[in-house]
């Protein structure tokens, strides 16, 4: 690991009410299969990101699991159906333990 | 006709040489999943329930240059409201080491059952999708992408 995995969320910072909008969201990582061998032959240990998941004003909206075949880098979008303004929460979860998370406001009217 | 030794032309050595020493290199490499454990992994989560056909689209390229990063989306056909909406959506490939990509989670919130994301396929091989919907039933669709280069390391 070079460096800390950094998420990218595109949220539209306005939609109207009940509007349909699609939420893209990156993050760096490397998501370490646990299949690949290094130099010596040894197996590289698997560390990838196992779980995604947004909630909108604290409700659950979408979760995605992740098993090694998700690419490194690994890009998620859904959608969500806008009624009021908020907030959104997106946490990635880490094999080793850590969270990385981001928060984009939404303002419906 | 000639015999099997006298047909056996410089090519058809080089041939055999060639498609035995790429044999022995994916026999060298790790097992990997068939449909069988993609049926296994979804009988797992579901027993013995049946699978029904259509509501799902599932899109991926036909043909995949580069198997590290792969496109995949997935659209369910559902009001997604409160009474009837898809619940979880899972994606399979049987040609990987593991046979699971994705599990998605699905709420009435998402207003539309649609996601995609980026997965890494080994090898030509068979994309399996199953969606379940609010009401317990199962919906399947799979398609085909062929690989140019695998993505699985080595």
């Amino acid at each position: 690991m070079t460096t800390k995995p950094t998420p990218r969320v595109r949220v539209p910072a306005k939609a109207a009410a009940g509007e349909l909008i699609e939420i893209k969201t990156l993050i760096s990582h490397e998501m370490e299969s646990g299949q690949r061998k290094d130099a010596q032959g040894k197996t590289i240990p698997r560390k990838i990101i196992n779980k995604f998941s947004a909630s909108f004003n604290g409700k659950p909206v979408f979760a995605a699991d992740w098993h090694p075949a998700i690419s490194a880098n690994p890009y998620q979008s859904f959608f969500f159906k806008a009624t009021e303004s908020g907030e959104f929460t997106f946490v990635w979860k880490d094999d080793d333990g850590s969270e990385y998370s981001s928060k984009n406001k939404l303002t419906v009217g | 006709m000639s015999s099997p030794i006298a047909g056996l032309t410089r090519r058809s050595t080089l041939t055999a040489g060639a498609l035995a020493a790429f044999a022995s290199l994916l026999g060298s490499r790790l097992a990997f999943a068939d449909d069988k454990m993609v049926m296994a992994e979804i009988k797992k989560l579901y027993g013995d329930k049946s699978l029904a056909e259509g509501k799902i689209k599932l899109d991926v390229p036909e043909i995949a240059e580069n198997g590290l990063v792969v496109p995949v989306n997935v659209e369910v056909e559902s009001p997604m409201t409160e009474a009837d909406y898809v619940k979880a959506v899972h994606i399979y490939a049987d040609g990987n080491p593991q046979p699971g990509i994705v599990s998605y989670s699905f709420t009435p919130a998402c207003g539309k059952a649609s996601a995609a994301t980026r997965m890494r396929l080994a090898q030509t091989q068979n994309i399996v999708c199953v969606a379940e919907m609010s009401n317990g039933a199962l919906h399947m669709a799979k398609a085909n992408v062929k690989v140019t280069i695998g993505g699985c390391g080595g």
